[in-house]
């Protein structure tokens, strides 16, 4: 039998059984599918959150208060606690630091916002003109914090383009004074939608000077600094300088993390990785699940021809061609199947990625081939048994149509 | 030419052994004309499982054309079956997803013979056997005659020597079966040797040799000296 006598026997006797065909197609389609989404999920949310690191800067250092032991998310981010404050003094001392650019020190907190009788709680970021460069705002109109001393308490702000729509819903913001907690403050600046910052929507913030900002939360401390170093080498050697500077300023106590933005990068990287192929492993069970059913389909599908089977060995068939002939089709329908369900796959993550667009969703090349790779393997393994037994019945048992 | 020498065929059925066939011996020469009666039980359809290469013998000696099958693995014995054997059975037994013409390439395809000369073989066959408009049809829109003549024709595709035939007429009326016969029995005119297994004694005193068999063994073995009733 030529393989394309093969593929016709096995087109024309998948096309007699139509609905086992659908359904064992349907299975491995599924299957596969679920592989696709699942990855392109979990690729998803990888990518947007290397997206959102890398969207920081590469040559960027965070300074936390409080000692982490290992690198990565530190606890006091959630718990709010800060062993010994980072203050505006250390801020100012690492900018004697070589190799250093810039600093953006941060003071976080939420305040009503109100202009015109209208209000809202929004969230108050205190920063430095600095924090533009290095977070890679733009400005949509006006201008951003000036540039002035550390210390220097100026009451103008920037706010982002949703607060600027709900408080100023016709008229022009820019020039126009707000009131944040107890204060006035002049907008100065709109920020743009562009660009992403981790953790907070660009579009529902403030910015003041930090020492407004810290006269606003009546704290001393700093949330956290955000550092520039000249260039990616220098990572390292900014990075040792600011803990040894930071120590001697702080009673020779090491109390704080100083984080680059490759480690969070790779530690994200990787938990996402894990994710995926999590998500990829519970995926490829249905796989499995699909190529046990085909060989329950495929084992009845033996039996019901039986007779077929004892004919084609009277007209010569070998055992080896009978093989071939089950296989072929348990074969072609696990390949069908898997065509199937990477398109439905790839049809589901283009409409998950419609309704979320902020989620960059993409299957990952390698889920598809494992997918594809899977279920052509599952469809030979679980056709191989009843293509076997199909060729060792006994012609004579076959033909008189007992079992 | 097909020999039969001392050949015995045991089933195991629970804890007996039952002779299908016992010491059987039998020489059929090419383009014999051959029925077999004999009650249910009485072995034919083993005798004819056993010639047609499906069944191997328990004990004795089976000679295809002076060679020895005994010693053949399976893929030796389907090269046979494919290329010296042909079979009629009693229910067609034709692919029924498949159209006439399929059905009576199905040898080929299996045998790996080229597309243009099996469209070349199954048209000409189909001609011989009268089935040329029948071609395209599956076997659901046939009568019972014209199945079995399709049958035939796929048993002849491979031009074989020998032509097994188990209970050919069973499932047809008297004048489908009349058509049947003919057409088998126009190709034992042109040499081949046609093997019939029948219950049917008016069937049977067509052939030139008939064969009785009761209990495994062949009881009576006569010739008719009379010309061929095929006419």
């Amino acid at each position: 039998m030529t393989p394309g006598d093969l593929l016709h026997f096995a087109i024309e006797s998948l096309a007699r059984a139509r609905l086992r065909s659908a359904m064992m197609l349907i299975a491995t389609a599924i299957g596969v599918a679920s592989v696709v989404v699942l990855t392109s999920l979990g690729e998803g949310a990888r990518r947007y959150v290397t997206g959102e690191f890398q969207s920081l800067g590469t040559h960027l250092l965070i300074i936390l208060p409080g000692r982490s032991e290992t690198a990565g998310v530190q606890p006091s981010l959630f718990s709010g606690e800060t062993p010994r404050a980072l203050t505006l003094g250390d801020a100012q001392a690492l900018l004697r630091v070589p190799d250093v650019e810039r600093i953006a020190p941060l003071v976080v907190g939420s305040a009503p916002v109100s202009a015109r009788g209208l209000s809202r709680e929004v969230p108050v970021i205190g920063t430095t003109a600095d924090f533009l460069t290095i977070r890679n705002l733009r400005m949509a109109q006006g201008s951003f914090l000036p540039p002035a001393e550390l210390g220097r308490d100026t009451a103008v702000c920037v706010i982002g383009s949703k607060v600027r729509k709900e408080l100023f819903p016709r008229g022009e913001a820019v020039g126009a004074a707000v009131r944040i907690g107890e204060r006035r403050f002049r907008i100065i600046g709109v920020l743009s939608d562009e660009g992403r910052a981790i953790g907070y929507d660009l579009q529902e913030l403030v910015i003041v000077p930090v020492s407004a900002a810290q006269q606003l939360f009546n704290t001393e401390s700093l949330f956290r600094i955000l550092v520039a170093a000249s260039d990616h080498e220098a990572m390292p050697r900014v990075r040792d300088a600011i803990r040894k500077m930071l120590s001697e300023r702080h009673q020779g106590e090491e109390d704080v993390t100083v984080i680059t933005q490759d480690a969070v990068l790779k530690t994200f990287d990787r938990i996402f990785t894990a994710l995926t192929l999590t998500l990829a492993g519970i995926a490829s069970i249905s796989l499995a699940v699909a190529g046990i059913l085909i060989m329950n389909v495929m084992l009845v599908a033996v039996s019901q021809r039986t007779a077929e089977v004892g004919l084609l060995k009277a007209l010569g068939a070998r055992g080896s061609q009978i093989t071939a002939m089950f296989l072929t089709e348990a074969i072609l329908l696990s390949v069908a199947g898997a065509g199937a369900g990477v398109a439905l796959g790839f049809a589901a993550s283009w409409i998950i990625g419609r309704v979320y667009p902020s989620l960059p969703v993409g299957a990952p090349v390698w889920a598809v081939w494992l997918a594809l790779g899977i279920s052509v393997a599952s469809g030979v393994v679980f056709g191989l048994l009843p293509a076997r037994r199909a060729a060792r019945l006994d012609p004579v048992v076959a033909l008189s149509g007992r079992k | 030419m097909i020999e039969l020498r001392a050949l015995s065929r045991q089933f195991q059925v629970g804890e007996q052994s039952v002779r299908a066939l016992d010491d059987v011996s039998l020489r059929v020469e090419t383009g014999e004309y051959v029925s077999i009666m004999g009650p249910s039980g009485s072995g034919k359809s083993t005798l004819l499982n056993i010639i047609g290469l499906l069944d191997r013998p328990t004990s004795g000696e089976y000679l295809l054309d002076g060679r020895h099958t005994t010693g053949l693995s399976d893929d030796e014995l389907a090269g046979l079956r494919s290329h010296k054997v042909g079979f009629v059975f009693q229910s067609f037994h034709l692919v029924a997803r498949m159209t006439a013409f399929e059905n009576v390439e199905l040898p080929m395809v299996l045998a790996s013979v080229p597309p243009v000369e099996r469209r070349r073989r199954v048209q000409k066959v189909l001609t011989d056997l009268n089935l040329t408009d029948r071609a395209h049809h599956r076997p659901d829109q046939l009568s019972g005659g014209q199945r079995q003549r399709v049958a035939i024709a796929r048993a002849m595709i491979m031009e074989p020597r020998v032509l097994l035939a188990d209970e050919p007429t069973g499932n047809l009326d008297h004048v489908s079966g009349a058509d049947v016969l003919s057409a088998l029995e126009g190709l034992n005119t042109r040499g081949i040797m046609l093997l019939v297994v029948t219950h049917d004694e008016e069937i049977a005193a067509r052939a030139r040799r008939h064969i009785r068999m009761r209990d495994g063994r062949v009881v009576a073995d006569e010739r008719t000296a009379l010309e061929p009733s095929a006419r």
